[in-house]
């Protein structure tokens, strides 16, 4: 019955070559091993909190500290002012979403070629399966820590310190979280076929992290940055993403125009460059990782 | 029919590294160390946009060069050669792993690689998830791997930790299921590298049942492997691989006499050409390798009934500590006769626990009656245990031993087993 399935499959033709210049991006070969994408996000999400006390409840944990460290500092210290005078915790963890998400994707992402370099130097496969499977997998966290926000919105309506009320803009959340993690893919793209050769990009990571932190409207507002800087502000494609789940979620004054437009374009290119420097590196990783 | 396997003029360069600075005038060191910051930056912008660039005074080799061979549908090829002679680096061309410097490579069929079992395998995932896991990273489909999963779970005796996390596995269990889910990969080519030495006696043998039977099954299939004995079994026909080069294709019994004569110099002594020997071996520097009888002359031939000398001869460039010579004595075929160290006894282990620099030998004898009649292989290995392995010559010396005049001649039957020992016999009648 087996021999059967492999008898159907017609062999095709591979030549194998020392290829020049740079490739195409061959879609089709991600496309035949789809499976394989979702078994490796399956196994990152199944090993994620293995051995943890706190299990899954780590993906709510980081964005709520996170929220209640700038809620006390930025929100409670310095003053930092928000949008229509939303309490300070919600704006913060509206935006806290997707940077979690973005953040750990572009980490885990460009760190999953050299954590599985086994299977670089002992197994065909696409290469780019190993970011992509990284990049999904933290889409599980965001879903839960969006419940939990759901939760934080029901409080203020109850206890009357804010009015969050559902709108149609919310489904806008799906094209906005395919822009971060287009984003966050393209720019790991880069940073992961650059790891397989200089191992400096490890030491760059946590702060270039940190550098994208601050110059993307985490703990502020956009609409602290002065008029004449805002379309240079708009080419970090993440001030459009949290730009855009405060005004769905929130209706901040930030809803999508022009400089949504550069976001996106921005983002697009990140992404499809990443994808072309990656294809040409590709060759490269299993001798040089 | 077309050939499965097509490799034409196949070759794979690998950069080794910048060769030591030669002796130079001041002139050009200044020169030098201007420029060099320039052409450094050059060459890391040029590596990061995947071009494979030299830089002057870089050294590379050629670990695979000008191979032609094909590979016809249905066929068990073997691929023989001593360590670093080009065959892992052929399977992973093969394989799409990395990519040929010159030359193409033709392959009509799905092609399944088994260069290492257990890639992928997660330490905290369960067996059961394990084999799906690893199932789709071999390139089965999910359905596939459901239909097999009884038969896999059944070839690698795991079935009542199935739901454990493989952490807390054996060792062998681990090699185990790793094996049989690599096992039920059916590709039209398979490629197989060394998989077989895992697990126990028992298990070993079961995986070359199976091997024969994906044979038997008229599946293309390319085998490396040391154990000779295995390619004989499992292969009509064998390719012989030396520095890079494929130097004979022949019927697998020819290959395999081939690939054991060859490269030996004259039968009964060894020598290591100084400038030969690896640069990592340092301070250790094998010199000989002998075979000496009573007398102390140089023996191509042994006779079992006679005792015979094995003699290594080193130079010890700065003082060790630690360091055993060790002999591995195998059947040609490649099964282990024995190991012995020469400090396994204890006064010699506490007298020459640290040895000065210096020019030594260090020697055993093997005793009468030991040995049965036939060929074997004479391995060494210098080392400090659990510090490093200053140098391995896994086949330094083959040699024949006669056993005319052994026990029992008086019957011109070939007697199985390794040895021919005079036993003592007592017959009683009662």
């Amino acid at each position: 019955m087996a021999k059967a399935a492999i008898a159907i499959s017609e062999p095709k033709t591979v030549v194998i070559r020392s290829s020049k210049g740079w490739t195409a991006l061959n879609l089709r070969d991600l496309w035949v091993y789809r499976e394989l994408v979702y078994f490796m996000t399956w196994r990152d999400l199944k090993v994620r909190y293995k051995q943890t006390a706190l299990g899954v409840s780590w993906a709510v944990i980081q964005p709520f500290m996170n929220m209640v460290v700038f809620s006390i500092f930025f929100g409670g210290l310095a003053h930092v002012p928000t949008d229509n005078g939303i309490p300070y915790p919600i704006f913060s963890f509206v935006a806290l979403l997707p940077w979690t998400l973005f953040t750990n994707a572009l980490n885990n992402a460009s760190r999953s070629l050299v954590s599985n370099q086994n299977m670089i130097t002992k197994i065909y496969f696409p290469k780019l399966v190993l970011p992509l499977s990284s990049v999904l997998s933290g889409l599980v966290d965001f879903l839960i820590a969006f419940v939990v926000l759901i939760g934080i919105a029901l409080y203020y309506n109850l206890t009357g310190q804010a009015h969050i009320t559902i709108t149609a803009a919310l489904w806008t959340l799906i094209p906005y979280l395919l822009m971060a993690l287009m984003t966050a893919l393209g720019i790991a793209l880069w940073l992961s076929a650059l790891y397989v050769q200089y191992r400096d990009v490890g030491y760059i990571l946590p702060f270039l992290s940190d550098i994208l932190k601050f110059i993307s409207p985490v703990v502020y507002s956009t609409t602290m940055i002065p008029a004449k800087w805002q379309m240079i502000y708009a080419l970090n494609p993440m001030a459009g993403v949290i730009n855009g789940f405060r005004w769905a979620i929130l209706g901040t004054p930030t809803g999508p125009d022009t400089r949504l437009i550069i976001s996106a374009v921005v983002a697009l290119v990140i992404l499809v460059s990443g994808m072309i420097y990656f294809r040409r590196m590709e060759r490269t990783f299993a001798d040089t990782i | 029919m077309k050939p499965v396997i097509q490799v034409e003029n196949l070759g794979k360069r690998y950069r080794i590294g910048l060769a030591p600075q030669r002796y130079r005038t001041l002139s050009e060191n200044i020169s030098q160390a201007l420029s060099r910051p320039f052409r450094r930056a050059g060459a890391i912008i040029r590596r990061s946009v995947g071009q494979d660039v030299l830089q002057p005074g870089e050294e590379y080799i050629w670990a695979l060069q000008d191979i032609n061979f094909e590979v016809q549908h249905g066929q068990v090829l073997g691929i023989i050669g001593r360590n670093g002679a080009g065959k892992s680096t052929l399977l992973k061309v093969l394989s799409r792993i990395t990519e040929p410097t010159t030359g193409s490579v033709t392959i009509r069929g799905r092609v399944g690689s088994l260069l290492e079992v257990g890639t992928g395998f997660h330490p905290e995932l369960t067996g059961r998830e394990n084999i799906y896991l690893n199932g789709a990273i071999l390139g089965m489909r999910n359905t596939e791997i459901g239909r097999k999963f009884d038969e896999i779970v059944a070839f690698s005796e795991v079935e009542q930790f199935i739901d454990t996390p493989v952490k807390r596995y054996s060792s062998g269990m681990y090699l185990r299921l790793a094996f049989a889910v690599a096992a039920h990969l059916e590709p039209e080519i398979l490629v197989v590298d060394e998989v077989l030495a895992v697990g126990d006696v028992e298990f070993q043998k079961k995986c070359l049942g199976k091997m024969g039977d994906v044979a038997q099954e008229g599946r293309t299939v390319l085998f490396v492997s040391h154990n000779m004995s295995a390619v004989l079994r499992l292969t009509q026909e064998s390719i012989v691989m030396e520095k890079g080069r494929l130097i004979l294709r022949a019927p697998s019994s020819e290959a395999v006499d081939y690939y054991l004569s060859a490269g030996n110099a004259k039968a009964g002594e060894r020598i290591w050409d100084a400038d030969k020997v690896p640069a990592d071996a340092a301070p250790f520097r094998p010199i000989a390798l002998r075979l000496l009888d009573k007398t102390g002359k140089i023996l191509d031939t042994v006779r079992s009934t006679e005792e015979f000398k094995i003699e290594m001869e080193y130079a010890l460039a700065g003082p060790l500590t630690g360091l055993r010579i060790g002999i591995y004595l195998s059947t040609a075929r490649g099964e282990y006769v024995l190991t012995s160290f020469d400090t396994d006894d204890q006064k010699h282990f506490e007298k020459h626990g640290s040895r000065p620099a210096g020019h030594y030998v260090s020697g055993c004898v093997i005793p009468p009656d030991f040995l049965n009649g036939g060929r074997y292989t004479l391995g060494v290995n210098a080392s400090s245990y659990r510090v490093r392995r200053y140098f391995m010559d896994e086949q330094a010396l083959t040699f024949n031993v006669d056993s005319s005049g052994a026990p029992g001649m008086q019957w011109a039957e070939p007697r199985p087993g390794v040895l021919r020992p005079r036993l003592e016999w007592k017959i009683e009648t009662k």
